[in-house]
């Protein structure tokens, strides 16, 4: 207990160090899943990525981050083994920390495609179950954490096959696309706007204490898509179509109404990476500044200390600014057969599942997510080629990313145990 | 960085060189026009010049062929059936390969098409060369195919397509029956050794509009699948 009240600041100090760097770490690599796909498909230039990136994954982090941030930092570990000695706590949220931001390092400078979420989630409930208790961690709670990510592919991909096919439809099994892509495209866009809106209304605006009732939230959320959809129709509008293309084989200039469609959903992805990945990084820090300003009690209710969400954005902005430019660069070349429209289903589908579980307050992954989504456009035939061998690596990192998170929590714990006590 | 990322997943899509495949199979069978008519004027070293030419492109045909293969492994999950699209694959290279065999054997006999049947054997020859046209113009389908998911409005395209290549392979087998008629009204008049190549030769043209028919074959089956 001593150790609270005489170096509080200094472990706060280091909780929001390493939080910045694990926030830092995420913009760098992991943005590169979430605006992967429109580069890929050259609906984006890569400066443009970068700057949709910076906005839209700052406003997920702070207007959608806090209740994957809550889940963090009280929904794994169960508070009342701490109340007697919250310093192992700190020590513990701070392990955790570690242990995530190094794997997160190593596996970035390996290649290997990690999870955060999962990184953070095996750091604490390791040192929690092996340096504290095995009864310390919320079972259930993480047994749910632990079912989305099953259960958040499957999800977005069903979504994806259904937004696809909606689309193969209304747009292209039709006699004249390029009119039907007009008409239809603002439609999702109005779709993408609505889900975003809706969650920022009733998740973002509370910590910014503005209340606003249910039904006026539904009433505001419907304007703003309607506003975004307005705005996308009047970029689709000012288009320039190659008149001159066949007529049976115009596709092109559909594509090219999906490129601005994709515009909307990139900034949909960055806002929801946003929203549920901050919390990898500073969903600990937040428990650590928390029980410190309480002098040691462990606050059963408590709201976020008011910097950390800002922290964390601009952690992730931070990395996307230094290094995001580089790893999208990388992933942008030699990609030329995913088409916005596909690239689209996946990402709004993507999207859509990642902010509602934010909303919801569920850590996941929002690569899982993703390939979920793009197996589900893949299974309605929409995509040349998938590599399964691929998705095999992707899935056997995320599997063996829990018991090393855990495992390296488990070794700084005991570190900073032996420091400071 | 790149295995890092999502976009991992995306593995090269075999359609486009499917579709380069088959204009290079296309462009290599109709070096066989400029090829007769040298032959017609007795230009030998001209048709020893676009053999050649005919014969790179069966190489180049060739190798983009087995890089396809290569870029195919068994881990791909496809819209369509890998074991269909190889098929396809091959069925395209055997155009190439017998519009080779024909250039190198009328030219190492120095064959000449009789002049009664001159007329007659060039429309025969173009018509087939019009059935690979059409089944190139198939395949080049497959990446519009694939932006509609492989059903609707643009499989009907492709199977009138299909059908349209049917009647032109028909057409070819009208005419390989007058040309033989034909050649069996002066086959006294010429070489024994050289009636017994033109029957050869005349039956080897044909082939080339059954090889395109079977190509959209393998199309169709390429469709009906899944």
């Amino acid at each position: 207990m001593d150790i609270l009240l005489s170096s509080g600041s200094t472990l706060v100090i280091i909780a929001a160090v390493v939080g910045f760097f694990m926030a830092w770490g995420i913009g760098a690599n992991d943005v590169a899943n979430a605006m992967g796909t429109s580069v890929g498909s050259k609906a984006l230039t890569i400066k443009q990525a970068i700057i949709i990136a910076m906005v839209f994954e700052f406003a997920g982090a702070y207007l959608a981050g806090g209740e994957v941030t809550s889940t963090i930092r009280k929904g794994i570990i169960d508070a009342s083994f701490f109340v007697d000695t919250p310093e192992l706590l700190v020590f513990g949220m701070i392990s955790a920390l570690f242990a995530a931001a190094t794997w997160l390092l190593v596996a970035s400078a390996l290649g290997w495609p990690v999870s955060t979420t999962h990184s953070i989630v095996g750091a604490i409930v390791g040192f929690a179950a092996m340096g504290v208790s095995v009864d310390a961690v919320t079972w259930s709670k993480v047994g749910g954490i632990v079912g989305s990510w099953i259960i958040t592919p499957l999800i977005s991909g069903v979504i994806a096959f259904i937004i696809f096919n909606s689309a193969q439809k209304l747009i292209f099994d039709t006699d004249k696309p390029l009119q039907q892509a007009k008409r239809w495209v603002p439609l999702y866009m109005f779709l993408a706007g609505f889900v975003l809106a809706l969650v920022t209304i009733k998740k973002g605006l509370k910590h910014l204490d503005l209340h606003i009732a249910t039904f006026d939230g539904y009433v505001y959320a419907v304007i703003s898509a309607v506003i975004v959809a307005i705005i996308g129709k009047a970029f689709i509008n000012r288009l320039k179509f190659d008149e001159n293309a066949v007529k049976e084989t115009h596709y092109a200039n559909v594509e090219k109404v999906f490129a601005v469609l994709m515009i909307v959903t990139a900034c949909c992805m960055a806002f929801a990476h946003g929203s549920n990945d901050v919390a990898n990084a500073i969903g600990p820090l937040a428990a650590v500044v928390s029980i410190v300003d309480n002098d040691g009690q462990i606050a059963a209710k408590s709201a976020i200390a008011w910097w950390i969400l800002p922290l964390g954005g601009f952690g992730i902005v931070a990395g996307l600014a230094l290094f995001g430019h580089k790893v999208i660069a990388t992933i942008g070349q030699g990609i030329t057969h995913l088409t916005p429209s596909r690239g689209f289903a996946a990402e709004l589908a993507a999207a859509c599942t990642v902010v509602i579980a934010s909303g919801i307050g569920l850590p996941i992954s929002t690569t899982q997510t993703l390939v979920g989504a793009v197996l589900g456009v893949g299974m309605a035939r929409g995509i040349a080629a998938i590599n399964l061998s691929v998705v095999r690596n992707i899935v056997v990192s995320w599997v063996i990313t829990l018991p090393v998170g855990a495992g390296l929590s488990i070794v700084f714990f005991w570190m900073m145990k032996g420091m400071f006590m | 960085m790149a295995r890092n990322s999502i976009l991992g997943v995306f593995a090269k899509s075999p359609i486009k060189p499917l579709e380069k495949h088959i204009r290079l199979v296309a462009k290599c069978a109709n070096q066989l026009i400029p090829f007769f008519a040298a032959c017609a004027d007795n230009d030998w070293p001209t048709a020893t010049k676009v053999r050649r030419k005919l014969s790179k492109l069966e190489q180049d045909a060739d190798s983009l062929k087995r890089q396809l293969r290569l870029e195919l492994p068994g881990g791909l999950f496809m819209p369509v059936d890998r074991a269909d699209l190889l098929e396809l694959l091959t069925q395209q290279d055997k155009i190439a390969n017998r519009a080779k065999d024909i250039a190198g054997r009328v030219l190492g006999r120095q064959l000449e098409i009789p002049a009664a049947l001159q007329e007659q054997f060039i429309a025969y020859l173009t018509r087939c060369l019009d059935a690979i046209e059409k089944a190139a113009d198939a395949i080049n389908e497959l990446d519009d195919l694939l932006e509609t998911g492989f059903r609707g409005r643009e499989v009907a395209l492709v199977e009138k397509m299909i059908n349209q290549l049917d009647e032109i392979e028909d057409d070819t087998d009208g005419m390989q029956i007058k040309l033989r008629k034909e050649l069996l009204k002066i086959e006294d008049d010429l070489k024994a050794v050289d009636v017994m190549f033109l029957y050869q030769i005349i039956d080897w043209v044909g082939e080339l509009a059954d090889l395109a028919e079977r190509v959209g074959a393998r199309l169709e089956i390429l469709l009906a699948r899944k």
